[in-house]
């Protein structure tokens, strides 16, 4: 009787733990030494990590950085009773105990975005009482463990490409000082995509879509935030309802801005690519190189107003070639899309010899 | 209470000296790894130590420790080969203080060599960063790189290849560069946008452009200043310049000595400079359109004096170049001075504008109306230049436990 009682009770137990999973395990994230496999934070129910955990929000942004054609699944994560703090301008206040999680993967066929996925990596961004922490986490074979490597890695992805031919992508797992170097204000570590600006749009949530800042606010994830409507939008750079020049200018300070603004890591080039940026020639336009060495491609000026064949910019985003190709990290394939825009709103500027 | 305070603070440091560790790394198949991973690791104190041997790396590395020294075997035993990289800007990149890179050679990057951003007290010490091919427009831009730093020792260091310059030193303050090696570059040395910089003991040669003193506009950090450049030898540089087009270095003209260029308070002396085709030193301002209204575009309290200066200026290989020598004999005078001194934007000549002290002439003076105007040029030679007294900028001063570092 009283082992069957037992018996019973532990039925109990994992039909309980079937209907609510342990929630996510915020001492893991906040412990000194990271998880050893991504599994030890609980953000996912499964073991694949596709179904977030209670409380594990998915998130997109307007325009995001290029990466090699992988797609990409951002997550947040807050802890129970606390909230991020809005900001108007730059990343939002992210509260202790807070990740940031992005999970990249490849179709088998990148016209076919949603078939056959594999992921390859999970990386997160976790928010400690003394500031931000940067882990990738890469996935077996299987698709059920993701283990942390710490010093980056090189992995081989095959898949077929936008044109129906064979692709292998020289894949990079950044190491941890490589994640700074792009996540870098002054410095510090810090996020990059979840601002205002850049989460001012719909988001296809299971029960509808929504505009993410209101859907977070009325889940009770963000505190001090105006209506969607008065808080600053960055246009969706593949959007071509939107004006030519503000899809360019989203698209440069998604795949630039992050080093390429004053307290960024290229701030010493001087040339600064973030949103906020309004100078011509911090923007580029008639700006000499510094450092570009032979990344000048034997050209001029950053930026030739109408004529892209004759800007730097354009040639360094054409090039997958390490000490040409812009950005440094985070992709060796060329974003032809990314690429065709910017050409386009080159062309567009008015030349200063006419 | 006072002397158990002190007795404490005794102990905190001799535990932290005692727990400063080693970690080893060697060559072999998972260098890549295992080197990124004893960089990652590495606590303050701890000092990162490669084995001698071949290190065969397909990434860029990088370091963000305060407090640790990398340490090979020398610059002969342990080689960073960069050939195979697949990505990343430079071979190196360093964003910590207190760091000391000793006794290794690092090779063929696709980018820069040993890049330091944003540091404070980064030392460079018996290193070799090569581009083994030679001189090449494919090569890395800077071979030893760092910028936005402060308190920065360059020490028994050589520099072979590079695109742009050899030895790079931007947008930093407090500069010791000593007993260096710089050849087979475009510029062997340079020193821009930076503040307080010895350059001495050195030997630039080899390359287009020996040692380049400059400042460029639309930079944070602009106005250099206080620069001394003394007892280099600055020979034979003949290396064709290699610069890809759009660098500010690939208008220095070949065969050139010491070029300054719109920096301030920079004195030259106790050189020798001999062999440079195009001219032993010159002084010029910028000559492209700029867009600063902070930028002072004129080479200011410029002082020569004292330098042994050999055979010079024989072939001079800039625009107008052959013209003058015709005029001046058949070969240029040491010295030669653009002679600009009014800022194109206000038409106007700034305080401190021509002030120089070019007593080891003789010198040519081209009076130029305007930056690069070489058809305007009304040149003139005399024996001296300038009768200003321009005090030398104080030695330059690293904090005692870099110092003690170099040699």
């Amino acid at each position: 009787m009283r082992r069957a009682r037992g018996l019973l009770a532990a039925l109990a137990a994992a039909w309980l733990l079937g209907a609510a999973p342990a929630p996510v395990a915020l001492d893991a994230l906040l412990s000194e030494a990271p998880a050893a496999s991504l599994d030890a934070y609980r953000l996912f129910r499964d073991a694949g990590g596709l179904e977030p955990n209670a409380g594990v929000t998915p998130y997109a942004l307007n325009t995001p950085l290029f990466s090699d054609y992988a797609e990409k699944r951002r997550f947040v994560f807050v802890p129970p009773g606390a909230r991020v703090g809005y900001r108007q301008s730059g990343a939002f206040d992210f509260p202790v105990g807070s990740v940031l999680v992005k999970t990249f993967a490849y179709p088998a066929d990148l016209r076919r975005p949603a078939e056959k996925i594999r992921l390859v990596e999970t990386r997160l961004l976790i928010r400690k009482r003394e500031g931000w922490t940067a882990l990738a986490y890469v996935w077996n074979a299987e698709q059920n463990r993701a283990v942390l490597k710490r010093a980056g890695a090189r992995l081989s992805i095959e898949a077929t490409d936008r044109h129906g031919a064979p692709l292998t992508i020289d894949y990079a797992v950044p190491n941890a000082n490589q994640c700074k170097e792009c996540h870098s204000l002054d410095g510090e570590l810090s996020p990059i995509g979840p601002k205002a600006r850049n989460l001012n749009g719909d988001f296809a949530y299971p029960e509808g879509a929504e505009n993410q800042l209101a859907h977070w606010r009325r889940i009770g994830l963000l505190e001090g935030a105006p209506d969607a409507s008065s808080a600053p939008r960055t246009a969706r750079w593949d959007d071509e309802t939107e004006p030519l020049a503000a899809r360019a200018r989203a698209y440069l300070d998604a795949n630039c801005g992050h080093c390429h603004n004053p307290a960024g890591i290229a701030g010493n080039s001087g040339l600064f690519l973030n949103l906020e940026e309004d100078r011509p020639s911090a923007l580029g336009f008639g700006k000499r190189p510094v450092a570009a060495g032979r990344g000048s491609g034997g050209l001029e000026v950053s930026i030739a107003p109408g004529l892209p064949d004759q800007s730097i910019l354009v040639h360094r985003m054409a090039s997958n070639e390490p000490g040409v190709m812009m950005p440094e990290l985070g992709r060796s394939l060329v974003d032809e899309d990314g690429l065709a825009l910017i050409r386009a709103y080159v062309s567009s500027l008015p030349r200063a010899d006419r | 209470m006072k002397r158990l305070a002190l007795a404490a603070a005794a102990l905190a440091l001799a535990g932290q000296a005692a727990e400063a560790k080693t970690l080893k790394v060697s060559p072999g198949d998972d260098a890549q790894e295992q080197l990124q991973t004893a960089l990652l690791d590495a606590k303050p104190g701890d000092v990162v130590r490669l084995a001698p041997g071949r290190y065969v790396l397909v990434d860029g590395l990088s370091l963000d420790v305060d407090d640790v020294t990398v340490r090979g075997a020398g610059p002969d035993k342990t080689v960073l080969s960069f050939a195979g990289q697949k990505g990343a800007g430079e071979g190196l990149l360093i964003t910590s203080d207190r760091v000391t890179v000793r006794d290794l050679a690092v090779e063929d990057t696709r980018g820069d060599g040993i890049k330091a951003k944003g540091s404070d007290q980064i030392s460079f010490l018996n290193l070799r960063v090569e581009w083994t091919g030679g001189p090449n427009e494919k090569n890395g831009a800077y071979g030893v790189y760092p910028v936005s730093s402060t308190n920065v020792l360059i020490d028994k260091v050589t520099v072979r290849g590079a695109s742009d310059a050899g030895i790079y030193v931007g947008q930093s303050r407090n500069i010791v560069l000593k007993n260096s090696t710089a050849e087979f570059n475009v510029a062997g040395i340079e020193i821009e946008n930076s503040m307080n910089a010895d350059v001495f003991d050195n030997l630039a040669t080899r390359n287009a452009g020996g040692i380049l003193i400059f400042d460029l506009p639309g930079l944070p950090q602009m106005g250099g200043h206080s620069t001394r450049v003394f007892r280099n030898k600055v020979v034979q540089n003949d290396t064709p310049n290699f610069a890809p087009k759009g660098n500010i270095v690939a208008g220095v003209p070949t065969g050139t000595g010491v070029m300054v260029m719109a920096n301030r308070d920079v004195h030259v002396f106790e050189n020798e400079i001999a062999e440079n085709q195009s001219a032993a030193i010159m002084l010029v301002a910028y000559t492209q359109a700029f867009d600063d209204a902070n930028y002072n575009p004129l080479p200011r309290e410029i002082v020569v004096r004292d330098n042994v200066i050999g055979r010079n200026g024989w072939a001079p290989q800039f625009p107008g170049g052959a013209e003058l020598a015709q005029m001046t004999g058949g070969v240029l005078p040491p010295v030669m001075w653009d002679g600009v001194t009014v800022d194109p934007r206000s038409g106007e000549t700034p305080a401190g504008a021509g002030k120089v002290m070019l007593s080891n002439g003789p010198v040519l003076n081209l009076n130029l109306p305007a930056a690069g105007a070489m058809d305007r040029a009304r040149p003139s030679v005399t024996p001296t230049l300038g009768a200003e007294t321009l005090p030398e900028p104080a030695a330059v001063v690293l904090p005692p436990a870099q110092a003690a570092l170099g040699s």
